[in-house]
């Protein structure tokens, strides 16, 4: 699962991690835009909350389940063909590095139908092109509805493009995170 | 245009019988986003690619270019300069001759910024630095140390942040659009073509910068990497990796201690 956001994005992103149960049965990459030049300690304060395991992707790290991997500002996050993670200093794409749409490439590529992607709150474009990939790979897309996100252009660039399966307000984006293992059993009944 | 991992298979496979060019090692994932990029810049589906790369001469140059990243900065990461400066250069200075060797350097302007900084440091006379890249096309640029002037407001900015007390339009002359380095920077300077997968050994260095090169490489190549690296060190010379680039050799790191967690600065002490 691809967890995204830009700005106005990171409370509900902080939710929906904090909410997801510790059996998770896959690993969660997080593409959060934010400057390379000042620390940050986001990964710390989720961690204390959440009960999943969160840290900043290492380059050629496996990619394990039940643990959230956020992106390293200044760098792209890839995930290579024995799904371990790596990273990418080349060009920042429309602006953006790390860029949503890149992690979501590429994570479409190889994880195709498993693919999962969320994209929340942003000001930018970033992320629309790397749904429509998971989409093409016949994976599954979640958009925050625009009108509950803080800043509406990321995902109503999204919705645009044709690229959301489904658009969630924020207690069901809560809701899905909190039954995530569900749903990856095939279960359906968070969508209630 | 959509490329598979089958097809980029393929394509290793070819550019190493046509060209001898070994790209076994590289991460997948970005290789793929690069040869697509190319396959889009040049409007090639993969056929045609393949056609470029056998029968059109020079072909395999630009193939190349767009396949490393090239990607530098003035003073990029302002805190590795720091630490360059506070924990490497007291030891440097010990030293009667200081051979630096930037690897994978790019259009070279890493290899300016440790020449200012040596500079400042008073070190720069008696020191040599070699930049080395796997492609001749960006060390030219290199040679002719001539940037966009329109970038060097970020590279003042990345050199303010390194805590320096003057600015750095002291090393460097504008004219129209471009900046100059200045001549006596450039005098103890050497760019060549060295390639970290195929070539070996080519001197013995007090401080080596080989940062953001590893990434792209998997893990048995960085091994081998690491081995060459450590070979071309010095005893208690330094060796300076991307700040996501820690050191793993199981067998390197008794040989290396730590110098600087945060910038991955390490001495080789055996």
């Amino acid at each position: 699962m691809i967890l995204a956001c830009s700005a106005g994005g990171f409370k509900i992103l902080f939710n929906m991690l904090s909410v997801l149960p510790s059996n998770l049965p896959i690993g969660i990459l997080v593409v959060i835009h934010r400057n390379a030049r000042y620390e940050t300690n986001v990964e710390e304060s989720i961690m204390a909350k959440s009960h999943i395991k969160v840290k900043v992707a290492e380059e050629k790290e496996q990619i394990r389940p039940g643990t959230a991997y956020f992106a390293p500002a200044g760098y792209h996050l890839l995930v290579e063909p024995d799904r371990s993670l790596s990273l990418d200093i080349s060009e920042p794409v429309n602006f953006c590095r790390p860029s949503i749409d890149v992690t979501m490439q590429s994570a479409a590529d190889i994880y195709g139908p498993g693919t999962l992607a969320v994209l929340l709150s942003g000001a930018n474009q970033d992320g629309a092109q790397g749904m429509r990939a998971v989409q093409h790979a016949a994976g599954l897309c979640i958009v925050q509805h625009p009108e509950q996100a803080e800043i509406k252009t990321m995902p109503e660039a999204a919705i645009k493009l044709g690229a959301a399966d489904l658009v969630l307000n924020n207690e069901e984006l809560i809701t899905f995170s909190q039954q995530l293992d569900n749903y990856l059993r095939g279960d359906q009944s968070w969508r209630n | 245009m959509s490329l598979s991992f089958e097809h980029l298979e393929e394509l290793i496979e070819l550019v190493n019988h046509v060209h001898g060019f070994d790209l076994y090692g590289y991460s997948r994932a970005s290789l793929k986003r690069r040869v697509s990029r190319i396959m889009d810049l040049y409007r090639l589906d993969f056929p045609a690619l393949k056609d470029n790369l056998i029968n059109t001469s020079g072909f395999f140059n630009r193939f190349l270019i767009e396949i490393t990243v090239n990607v530098t900065e003035m003073f990029r990461d302002p805190a590795f300069f720091v630490a360059l400066r506070e924990e490497v250069f007291p030891y440097l200075a010990t030293f009667p001759h200081i051979k630096v060797w930037s690897a994978g350097c790019s259009t070279g302007e890493e290899v300016y910024s440790l020449a200012i900084l040596l500079k400042k440091q008073g070190l720069y006379e008696r020191s040599f630095i070699y930049g080395t890249d796997i492609n001749s096309k960006v060390l030219e640029k290199a040679k002719d140390g001539i940037f966009d002037l329109r970038k060097m407001k970020a590279y003042s900015d990345n050199y303010l942040q390194t805590g320096s007390d003057d600015s750095l339009s002291e090393y460097y002359t504008a004219r129209y659009d471009a900046a100059a380095i200045h001549h006596n920077l450039r005098k103890n300077i050497l760019f060549s073509i060295h390639n970290l997968v195929s070539d070996g050994v080519f001197n013995e260095f007090q401080l080596i910068t080989c940062r953001n090169v590893l990434i792209y490489f998997n893990a048995a190549l960085q091994e081998h990497v690491f081995n060459l690296l450590y070979e071309s060190l010095a005893l208690f010379g330094f060796l300076c990796l991307g700040s996501k680039e820690a050191l793993r050799s199981e067998q390197l790191k008794d040989r290396f201690r730590l110098i600087n967690k945060k910038q991955n600065i390490y001495q080789k002490i055996a």
